[in-house]
This record gives C-alpha cells, structure tokens and sequence, in this order.
C-alpha cells in the first residue's frame, strides 16, 4: 500500500456511480410518472418499498443482494451457468449496490415533480391539440425536469459514497473494485495518513466540483 | 424560559448517557484478533464468573486496526494481536507495557475450500488453476493472516501470478466468510478458522510460514484498569486459560517454537 497513488479509484468511483445514476434515473423516472398518473392497489406499499434503501442500513441492502445476487443463489447460479458472470466481486455489482440506493432519490423527487406540474397547462396543450406523447415531451417533462435533475444530482452523490452495500457485495479488490471510499477506509485502517489525506482531498474537491457545476446547471436561467 | 427548559432537556439528555458509566461495575475493554473471537468470548465468560462484578467486553477485528485504533486512544485495556509485527509496533510507540506482553498460542496457516467444492487444490501451485476464479486473502497491509498468506505465496513466487484473483478481507474471518459461502474459491485462514466452519469449508493444504504464527498478549499502556487488565492476561496464560484456548484448536507457544520470546 505503500505506491504512489493511483487514481484508478476515482475513475471507477466515477464510472460506477454514473452506469448506477443513469440506470436510477431511467427506472426512477419511469416508476414516478406511473406512480403520480395512475391509481393502482397496493400504490402506497410499493412506494414504500422502492423508499426503503435509503432507510435500510447499507449492511442489510449488502445481505440481500448476496442472498439474491450470490453464487449460491438461484439468479446467481443461472447468471453462472449461463453467461459465466457473478456480480459478486466484480464492479457490476457496485453499479446494482450503487443503483439501488440512488433510486429512491430519483424515484421521490421525480414523483413530486410530476405531481407538481399543473394539470391546466397540460390541458391547455390538449385543448390545442397537441396529443398525449407530445403534451409530455414539451409541457410536463420541462416543468417537472427541475426536480428530477435535482433528485439524479442527490442521486450521483449518493451512488459516489455507497460503501456498505457495495463492500458486501463487490469486496474491496484494488483496481478492480476498489471504488475511493474503500480506498479511503484501506488507508485508514491501516495507519497510512498521507494516502487517507490524499485520497480524503481528491473525493471532496471532486464533490465540489460536481456540486457546484450541478448547482449551476439548475438554476433557472431568465 | 423557553431557553432554560431547553437546558433542562439537555441536562437529562447528558445524565441519560452518562449515567452508564458510573453506574457500572469495573468494565475490561479487550482488543483481540478477530481469530480469537469464539475462544476468547468463552475465556471472557469464565473470567466474568470467577470476578464477580467486572464485565470483559471484546473489540474484535484484524490485528492492524486494532493498533490504529489503539494508537489514536481508543480505551482498550488489554491487546491480543495475531502477529508479532503489530505487538512490535505497539511496544515502539509505548502503547503497551512491555514486561506484561507474553505469547499465549501458536497457530497455523491453512488453504480452505468451499466443502462442496469440485476443484482439486491439495498445494499452493494449484491455485494458479482456471478453475479457481477467486482467492479470498486477509488485506496484507492490516490483516496479519494475509500477511503470512503473502510470504508464504512469495517464497513460491505465486504472489505476482495470483494477484489478478485475490479478493481482500478486512479481517481472516472475513475471508472464511467469502469461502464458506462459495464466493472465493480458495482462501488463506488459520487452521482454527477453518473448524469453526467444518461443514462449510474443508482444509486443502497446510501452509508453510517462514516464521512461527505466535499471538502475543500484553496490557496496554493506558488503561485505566492496569491490574484487572494484568489480571486478565495472567488467566489467558494460565494452565486453565489455555485449556479452553488448547479447547477451540489453538497450539501452545513453547509446544512446538520452544524457546521463543
């Protein structure tokens, strides 16, 4: 542990969390609009459900996914025999852990930002002629798209600094699954200072960064 | 008077969380490596009954973080480490009180399996097989079980062909773990890991060591229960403290490295 530091971390922690975010937000989106436009039985529970992630301790979401995802379990098994692929031990498996805490933070923000959305100016489109995909398209889309960006930027953040999960599920292998927030709590544990310190500065500067740049990217432009 | 009733509800919010601390009997905080958990949590229970009033309380985890955690005044009373690196470590920044450190087992490297495992792995060599995708290895830089593991591999010059496949656990039970549950299929434990998990994992091959695996004990240095702490490793070393240790799978020191520190 004692090598220059690498920054294979920090492009996998950035490549991880962006496959997770992308998959948060095309799942998180989809369920919110469904969730906000349609009545169904058991709305509540599941809305529940998919809030649940960001409740749980990230040690049980870790366990859940070894007994569902595992090489003893069934969908691993079949994953195994058919595509000889686990998502044990390898950053596929940190993009799940990854994509499953973060879509709750999509799933709630894009679900307000639907309901949100004033129902008469989507009227007004169809009143004027505009039909169903496109009153989406150019009337709730950008309305609600505010609040959806928000939830995917909370989103990203989140997918950055998964650990638990991600630990249990991917393990701690360097330049393989070693996203930098393992890399921080390796050096740590093991006493190395400068490396932490190195490592501690890159994650935070790389936080503003994005925040700041997302932060911009939000506010509304007259 | 809002404010005041504030204060009030922080006051009895403080005693809450205070009130433990004095209310109890004498506590001992015993940081040991995370392969003495089942023996040491049944040498803790009968040190509790024949000191009425004391409580032993175990920190287990891999030997490196323990010292790390000792080093930044965590209130250990008693270090148990796995190797004598750590221990060194600990005796150089005047963590512990040196006249009371003591090796109380030996213990040994072994390869383990997955019970149900198909692949033939009877030596080190065979490791470097296809067939074996994943190794479970205790981090070498804070798992001493790792680091044996390491020299071990390196005395072969495996070390550099294998590191495509090692997955690295925080502590050696984490990597038992792994391999008991068929995520690795190979890993490096001590041979008293691999009986607490009999029907999971099977021993495929001893591991030769270039330097005998000797668990040193020692009270550390700021504890504020010395002679409690003295008193606890004083019974680990004891003929009836090794029994239960000898009970569990571990080895005597002078058994076998007579004349060792």
């Amino acid at each position: 542990m004692q090598e220059a530091v690498s920054l294979a971390p920090l492009w996998l922690t950035l490549k991880v969390a962006g496959i997770a975010t992308l998959i948060a937000f095309l799942i998180g989106v989809a369920l919110a609009l469904l969730f906000a436009r349609v009545r169904f039985a058991g709305r509540d529970f599941l809305d529940a459900m998919l809030t649940l992630p960001m409740v749980l301790p990230p040690t049980v979401l870790g366990y859940y996914l070894i007994v569902l995802l595992g090489r003893r379990s069934v969908i691993g098994q079949w994953l195994e025999a058919t595509f000889d692929f686990t998502f044990i031990f390898t950053w596929q498996g940190a993009v799940i852990a990854a994509a499953i805490v973060a879509l709750p933070l999509v799933f709630k923000s894009a679900r307000a930002a639907f309901e949100g959305v004033e129902p008469n100016l989507e009227n007004a489109a169809r009143v004027l002629g505009s039909k169903e995909p496109k009153v989406f398209v150019r009337v709730t889309l950008p309305l609600a798209m505010r609040g959806i960006l928000a939830g995917t930027m909370l989103a990203f953040a989140r997918a950055m600094g998964e650990f638990g999960a991600t630990l249990m599920i991917a393990g701690n292998i360097p330049g393989r699954t070693q996203t930098l927030s393992m890399a921080v709590y390796d050096a740590v544990q093991a006493g190395n200072d400068s490396l932490a310190n190195m490592l501690v500065i890159i994650i935070s500067v790389t936080c503003i960064v994005i925040l700041v740049s997302s932060g911009k990217l939000l506010t509304p432009r007259y | 008077m809002k404010r005041m009733g504030h204060f009030w509800e922080l006051g009895c919010l403080a005693f809450a969380l205070l009130a433990p601390l004095g209310a109890n009997a004498e506590e001992l905080l015993v940081s040991a490596a995370a392969s003495l958990t089942n023996a040491f949590k049944q040498i803790g229970a009968t040190f509790e009954q024949t000191h009425p009033g004391v409580k032993v309380i175990f920190n287990f985890a891999a030997s490196g973080p323990l010292l790390q955690q000792i080093a930044q005044g965590a209130p250990a009373d008693v270090f148990a480490a796995a190797d004598q690196e750590s221990m060194d470590k600990a005796q150089q920044q005047n963590l512990i009180v040196a006249d009371t450190r003591a090796n109380f087992v030996a213990n040994r490297l072994v390869l383990v399996t997955p019970a149900d495992s198909t692949v033939p792995v009877k030596a080190l060599p065979d490791l470097t097989k296809r067939e074996v995708k994943r190794i479970a290895i205790g981090n070498p830089a804070t798992v001493p079980a790792g680091r044996y593991a390491k020299g071990a591999l390196e005395a072969e010059q495996l070390w550099e062909p294998l590191t495509p496949k090692f997955v690295y656990a925080d502590s050696v039970r984490q990597a038992l773990a792994y391999v008991a549950r068929g995520e690795a299929g190979a890993g490096f434990v001590y041979v008293t890991d691999a009986g607490i998990e009999q029907d999971k994992v099977k021993v495929a091959a001893e591991v030769p060591v270039a330097t005998p695996i000797l668990y040193p004990i020692a009270q550390v240095a700021a504890s504020r229960n010395a002679a409690l702490a003295r008193e606890f490793v004083a019974y680990v070393l004891s003929s009836a403290g090794q029994k239960q240790l000898a009970g569990f799978g571990f080895a005597s020191p002078e058994a076998r490295y007579a004349g060792s520190r």
